[in-house]
């Protein structure tokens, strides 16, 4: 992976102004197909998850108060992951988008919504949400390309420390969830910098140390307390639990970016970006994971990532449904829609953390054409008016 | 979600329970679990269940709902705001209540006319199911009878402006009182609660004046002098479409005797959409003007508003506040949504404009 403007193959070099622009028509279009169906059915869904989570959840638990017998032990730690699995993927991740924020239903809003995760919400949407989707995949403005502690992308420089990355990947797979916060905070830079002086970085970080304490409390001291002479087999269920949870959520968003195919792009290139470069940005940028319904679901539907990024606040049950008309788009507009199944994908990403973990072999590629093919045009405003 | 509902009960052990029972189900509340099998319970956000809907004419129906165990009751004339779910979305729309007082437990039922290009009336009336639960607030109004009743009364009303006064005249506290009551209805058949009215003047409990108006035209309240000659010394109580309360009110003021006349207005606020408006940030008390194109989080931030935002690009719903009432139109694709207060409306700053006067919550 280079940044797209330095490849000798740009890949979008065949497209011409008019064309993205039309192809940004047509994805607003299905965009728009999509909302003026939006109903019964969407709403039903989701209500249909939560509830099948909450239930799910509850059952685990109590079936954990007498983990003591091994297999309530499986059977409990079994329906507690896969309950922590939904609660964050398909529920808390989409809600936190929006996606459901049209139903007006204020139990099921993402500006009222908390998750189960160390990392408060309102910190994770900002990072996530107005980061991530916004600059997705441009180096040194998405700080997801690598977390802040890897260097996934050739055009990152490599630094001795780098070395070490496939044991940093792996730490962060087991406690992922504690890396979204610090990565939410910032917090290597603003340790490195003399930000954590910052009155509103301090306010932040209590927010995060409030949540890990009433995370904590709840998975390793209530819970055990409750299960009485299970202590430790419910305390070692949870631990399980979450790590599993972390382990499937980190390999999940690792084939959202990282594998081999998807694109990256320089800063200068998002100058003036009109709403069809975005588009092109998100398509190029993202991967999707092929396989079964349930495993969609499972992985919050971010297996239907191409989907997700161009549109991150529809309803994620409907990337499915259109993902064969994207992929159709793709094809007539001669872009690459990177997709695999889970272990093809989570292989190929595993195995650019263990190559860039050594510098480039050799010097990239001269720059090629610019993205920007109307960069003689005045820059035109993302959103129309 | 997060634990920012009080609890039942405050500083005493259920307290303090309640707060346990928090710390185990975070980061949700214990309701969110116990609304899975008890929507209707003491203590739950206020709800009910639609029992049954019986049709009343051709296009208005009766709905029987159980309330939930936090319900305060009602007092006759009074309406109810409705949370209905339509097309997966959340409408809220206010409905006299119909049913004469009871204990609380018991259920009360409101009846919904269908208005034409009505979203949620023509929902209730033709579609909606027994056994839906939906969004309750307590009971609210005055449109309602004085502790004394009066000993002669005059009730005005029209079309759906029957329900507050059915439920006035079923609740049996103008069993002593003289009354009368205009009703007009485009047919006899289309009267709503029609039999039942002509059963109670048959039986002589109230005097019934049933105007047809598609055969004998719109009532002229001018007319009254001749159908209810002494209506002025009457405590009136008027309810029905905008027309006929501004009529009555006129003719009221005209003759001295405004203060005998009380009106319930249904839809005191009518949103009509246009190219830009007024927007007033509530809390911050500032109010600007703002065109059609301009983004409401422009708007206030130009105008020193502390705005939440982010993408500013409709992605992230860093920048979404609450529209207390008003219209906005989103600048992506021209889609309107307005709202009035308690319709708990909230918009991407970032991608709508004002579509008339507006009223954000910051």
């Amino acid at each position: 992976m280079t940044v797209i403007q330095k490849k000798a193959d740009n890949p979008i070099a065949h497209l011409t102004a008019e064309d993205i622009e039309t192809l940004g028509k047509e994805l607003d279009a299905i965009r728009e197909r999509v909302i003026a169906s939006r109903g019964e059915r969407d709403a039903a869904y989701i209500r249909k998850v939560i509830s099948t989570q909450r239930k799910l959840e509850i059952g685990s638990r109590v079936v954990l108060l007498f983990s003591l017998f091994p297999p309530a032990w499986i059977v409990g730690t079994a329906g507690l992951s896969v309950a922590k699995i939904l609660e964050n993927m398909e529920i808390g991740h989409n809600v936190l988008h929006g996606q459901w924020d049209w139903m007006r239903d204020p139990k099921i809003h993402s500006t009222s919504w908390e998750w189960d995760h160390v990392a408060p919400a309102d910190q994770w949407k900002q990072s996530h949400n107005e980061l991530h989707h916004r600059y997705t995949n441009v180096v040194g403005k998405d700080n997801d390309l690598g977390y802040g502690i890897m260097r996934v992308d050739e055009d990152q420089p490599w630094h001795p420390a780098h070395l070490g990355q496939p044991f940093y990947n792996f730490l962060n797979a087991c406690f992922f969830e504690y890396g979204i916060a610090a990565y939410d905070l910032d917090l290597g830079n603003k340790l490195k910098n003399g930000g954590h002086k910052d009155p509103e970085f301090r306010r932040r970080v209590r927010a995060v140390g409030r949540k890990i304490r009433r995370q904590f409390l709840k998975d390793y001291l209530l819970f055990p307390l409750l299960s009485g002479p299970s202590f430790l087999h419910t305390l070692a269920a949870n631990f399980t639990a979450n790590l599993i949870r972390n382990l499937w959520s980190h390999s999940v968003i690792m084939c959202g970016h990282f594998p081999e195919g998807v694109e990256t792009f320089e800063k200068t290139s998002i100058e003036g970006e009109t709403r069809g470069e975005w588009y092109v940005r998100q398509m190029l940028g993202s991967a999707n994971i092929s396989g079964s319904r349930l495993m969609h679901i499972m992985t919050g539907n971010l297996s239907f990532q191409i989907e997700h990024h161009l549109f991150p606040d529809l309803p994620s049950n409907r990337y499915q449904e259109i993902a064969p008309e994207i992929r159709a788009l793709f094809d007539r507009y001669g872009l690459k829609y990177t997709t695999g199944s889970l272990p093809r994908q989570v292989f190929s990403a595993w195995r650019k953390v263990f190559r860039l973990a050594l510098p480039n072999r050799r010097q990239p590629a001269t720059p090629a054409a610019p993205l920007d093919n109307s960069a003689n045009q005045p820059p035109r405003e993302l959103v129309a008016a | 979600m997060t634990a920012t509902v009080p609890p039942p009960g405050t500083r005493s052990f259920r307290h303090r329970l309640w707060r346990l029972a928090e710390t185990v189900t975070t980061p949700v509340l214990p309701s969110d679990y116990l609304d899975l099998i008890a929507p209707l319970r003491a203590g739950a956000d206020l709800r009910g269940r639609i029992l049954a809907v019986h049709p009343e004419t051709r296009d208005a129906a009766t709905l029987l709902i159980q309330p939930g165990r936090g319900w305060r009751g009602h007092v006759p004339g009074q309406y109810v705001r409705l949370g209905v779910d339509v097309d997966g979305v959340r409408q809220w729309r206010a409905y006299s209540v119909t049913s004469a007082p009871g204990r609380r437990t018991e259920p009360i039922s409101v009846t919904v006319k269908a208005i034409p290009d009505g979203v949620v009336s023509n929902h209730l009336v033709r579609r909606v199911r027994p056994n839906t639960i939906v969004q309750l607030d307590q009971a609210r109004g005055d449109f309602v009878l004085p502790e004394r009743v009066p000993s002669r009364v005059l009730f005005l009303t029209a079309g759906s402006g029957i329900t507050p006064v059915a439920g006035m005249l079923r609740s049996g506290a103008l069993a002593g009182s003289d009354v009368v009551l205009v009703h007009s209805a485009p047919t006899a058949a289309d009267a709503v609660f029609g039999a039942e009215l002509r059963g109670l003047a048959e039986r002589g409990d109230i005097r019934l004046v049933e105007r047809h108006t598609e055969v004998d035209g719109l009532l002229d309240v001018a007319e009254l002098d001749t159908l209810v000659p002494d209506h002025l010394e009457r405590q009136t109580w008027a309810c029905g479409p905008l027309g006929l309360l501004d009529a009555a009110e006129a003719h009221w003021s005209a003759r001295g005797h405004a203060a005998r006349l009380h009106t319930e207005r249904f839809r005191p606020t009518v949103i009509t959409a246009g190219d830009g408006g007024t927007v007033t940030f509530t809390r911050s008390s500032v109010t600007v003007a703002a065109t059609g194109a301009t983004p409401l989080l422009d708007a206030g931030e130009n105008a020193g508003v502390l705005m939440p935002s982010g993408c500013r690009m409709g992605i992230c719903f860093g920048c979404v506040l609450p529209l207390r009432q008003g219209a906005v139109r989103d600048l992506r694709n021209g889609q309107l949504t307005t709202a009035l207060p308690g319709d708990g409306v909230r918009v991407q700053t970032c991608v709508s404009a004002a579509a008339g006067p507006c009223e954000l919550e910051i």
